[in-house]
């Protein structure tokens, strides 16, 4: 074989690149070459030099700091984790049929989901431009599957709008957009544009607005072929006798506007919900498994930190054994990444600067609750055809996702029924038992699906602010806290230095924990291998 | 400049409201929480508000339904991996000013809940937490107290 028979075009160069460099060096040049987006992952990290035996505590096995573990591991040092959970992970987490949580305030869940169904409490699905967990997962054996977000046959819902009934984003998403297209059409043909479009962009327009709206040949937005094309039919297509399909009579603009549905359309189309998603195959708890794989012997679990100390020699960590009782133990080491949660660091004895000491105090968590909820049958996709996906509602539940696999299979499912983020009613199921936010989320979810109160089997809550490892969901930054106290929070204070999504832009992201982390060691490492 | 980043949870909030409401911000939270439609819940109680402030009225109720998703009903706290702190005899409720400052601007890792409540609802459950859980503070606030506060 002859790569020199090919011609070298873009395209070829960079299978050749791919070939002989491997994937790593393919993607920095596809980067250079104005390919790639503009993520700040630049392939695998490497920490070039010898760090001599030095040697670094990594506080939290969430993924910020198995990250760092790992790759500070690779690149030389002895590397220790400790970890509260007795799982790796962190909000990285499954939920399966019989696991116990056991929330703050002592209330206890045992998980009765059948085999194979799960709940991910925390993170669920990866955006295509998560480059740096992306490539965690195939570096890891992590299999990806993809995660549904829009489903044109899912609900958007409102109890004030339609009369309750839930409207199928499909309807609301052609209709609003023929209906725009109408209306903007018809400005146009009226003179309505001339200031602000030229005549020939107009004739464009014209075209495009037809084309993109389903409008007719006259530029209206009604029960016809050309808006069947986007909208579907009341009759669908079919063979033989009787197969002509009808058209169905498109919502009118009025009621798409005053309705509000239209809100919930850009949760389709923000740059963190656009397709393609994915999710780790039999669910996200998988990743921080295969993360941990790579850490034999590293990860010290049940230990609570009480206090981090540091002096010009090294770093001295307590904590308490939780597998005795609580007893206060303490290991030392030259350096320490810490990737505990903010809500638990701020609460914590540690001797920094005082800048680090305020930006450490200075960020609230949110608050949030996920429901899993199990059916005996999978009534949204046999009785209503709903493969995946996410309804939205303005319910206090706010959300019902179907799972994105296991599809047309029958059987048993687990759907997401409710995702609450800040606002009221997530502090408000937050202060519930788990039983009665179950109850109250199948009453809700049931306005939506009836079939909930015959096919409910069984569920789990998980209300962040109640989840013992973290005190909350995320970090919360506004515009202030991050001009006063961000770049702060990014330093390497003496020997430490922190990692996490909070510690990034994209937080509550798995991604800005990750990316924290490689920019934390780098930095660290460069200061290793300069002293 | 750049904008606050959306959550990966954001989609349920941006159903209603307007991508670039920040949800901090007071007069937005107004403005949603007339816009949103009232919910009636299926049940009597627990609460669930409509819109983007709390509908609860009255100490107890705001008590019950907001400060015991982390305080714990009986306001005993809660310790994990860290811990919500005690209310009950705390002596840090000696300055109604203290909670004051803690309500309406968080307090490290404690969002800033008393965004979402009026200058009464957050007044009347800074005096419920000061007169019960063993507290006995006498020196009630009022809402003006809170309204010179925010």
């Amino acid at each position: 074989m002859s790569d020199a028979a090919l011609p070298l075009n873009r395209r070829n160069l960079l299978a050749l690149i791919g070939a002989t460099a491997g994937g790593a060096a393919m993607y920095q040049a596809m980067t250079r070459l104005g390919l790639a987006a503009e993520s700040p992952y630049r392939g695998p990290i490497k920490l070039e030099g010898d760090p001599k035996g030095a040697s670094v505590i990594i506080l939290g096995a969430g993924l910020a700091g198995m990250t760092a573990a790992i790759e500070l591991g690779r690149a030389g040092y002895k590397v220790q984790i400790l970890e509260y959970n007795t799982r790796p992970g962190g909000r990285n987490w499954s939920i399966r049929g019989g696991d116990v949580y056991t929330e703050l305030g002592g209330a206890t869940q045992h998980c009765e989901f059948d085999a194979g169904l799960y709940l991910n409490p925390g993170p669920w699905r990866i955006p295509y431009h998560h480059h740096a967990l992306l490539d965690y997962c195939r570096r890891f054996d992590v299999a990806l599957e993809p995660f549904i977000q829009l489903n044109h046959n899912a609900l958007l819902h409102s109890a004030q709008a339609f009369g309750g009934a839930p409207q199928r984003i499909r309807d609301i998403k052609a209709d609003f957009e023929g209906g725009i297209s109408e209306l903007l059409a018809k400005a146009a043909r009226k003179g309505a544009l001339d200031d602000a479009v030229s005549k020939e962009d107009q004739e464009i327009l014209l075209e495009a607005l037809r084309a993109h709206g389903g409008l007719d040949r006259d530029f209206r937005y009604k029960a016809g072929d050309d808006s069947a094309e986007f909208r579907g039919y009341a009759k669908d297509p079919g063979g033989g006798l009787g197969a002509k399909p009808v058209n169905g009579e498109p919502i009118g603009l009025h009621d798409i506007l005053t309705s509000r549905l239209w809100r919930g359309l850009q949760n389709f189309l923000a740059y963190d919900f656009q397709t393609t998603m994915f999710q780790p195959v039999g669910g996200m708890g998988r990743i921080g498994e295969a993360f941990a794989r790579q850490l034999p012997n590293a990860i010290r679990y049940g230990a609570k930190v009480t206090g981090v100390n540091q002096d010009e020699h090294g770093v001295a960590v307590v904590f308490q054994n939780l597998a005795q009782g609580g007893a206060h133990e303490e290991i030392k080491a030259d350096w320490c990444v810490c990737a505990l949660p903010l809500t638990i660091l701020s609460q914590i004895s540690v001797n920094v600067s005082a800048p680090m000491k305020a930006a450490i105090d200075a960020v609230p968590y949110g608050s949030s609750v996920k429901f899993g909820l199990q059916f005996r049958r999978r009534f949204w996709e046999e009785d209503e055809h709903i493969f995946g996906g996410i309804s939205y509602t303005d319910l206090p539940i706010r959300q019902i996702s179907y799972p994105s696999a296991g599809y047309n299979a029958g059987g048993k499912g687990v759907l997401l029924g409710g995702y609450t983020f800040n606002g009221p009613n997530s502090y408000e199921f937050t202060a519930m038992a788990p039983a009665e936010r179950i109850r109250l989320a199948v009453e809700y979810g049931a306005q939506i699906h009836p079939q909930y109160r015959t096919e409910f089997e069984n569920g789990v809550s998980v209300a962040w602010h109640r989840v013992p490892f973290t005190l909350g969901c995320a970090g919360e930054w506004s515009e202030e806290t991050r001009r006063d106290h961000y770049d702060n929070l990014c330093q390497i204070d003496g020997r430490i230095v922190l990692a996490g999504e909070h510690v990034s832009y994209i937080p509550a992201w798995q991604e800005g924990a990750i990316l924290s982390a490689l920019d934390a060691i780098t930095r660290l490492h460069a200061r290793v291998i300069a002293s | 400049m750049m904008r606050t980043r959306p959550s990966p949870c954001d989609d349920d909030r941006a159903f209603w409201s307007p991508r670039s409401t920040v949800a901090l911000s007071l007069a937005a939270f107004f403005i949603l929480g007339t816009a949103a439609p009232a919910q009636e819940p299926p049940s009597k109680s627990p609460t669930l508000s409509s819109g983007w402030v709390f509908n609860e009225r009255g100490g107890a109720a705001l008590y019950a339904n907001i400060c015991a998703a982390c305080h714990q009903p009986d306001a005993m706290g809660a310790i994990g991996a860290g811990a919500y702190p005690s209310l009950a005899g705390n002596e840090k409720l000696a300055s109604a000013g203290y909670l004051e400052t803690v309500l309406l601007h968080g307090l490290r890792g404690m969002p800033a809940v008393g965004r979402m409540m009026s200058d009464e609802q957050a007044a009347d459950v800074i005096n419920y937490v000061r007169t019960h859980f063993g507290n006995s503070y006498d020196d009630a606030i009022s809402a003006a107290d809170i309204k010179a506060a925010r």
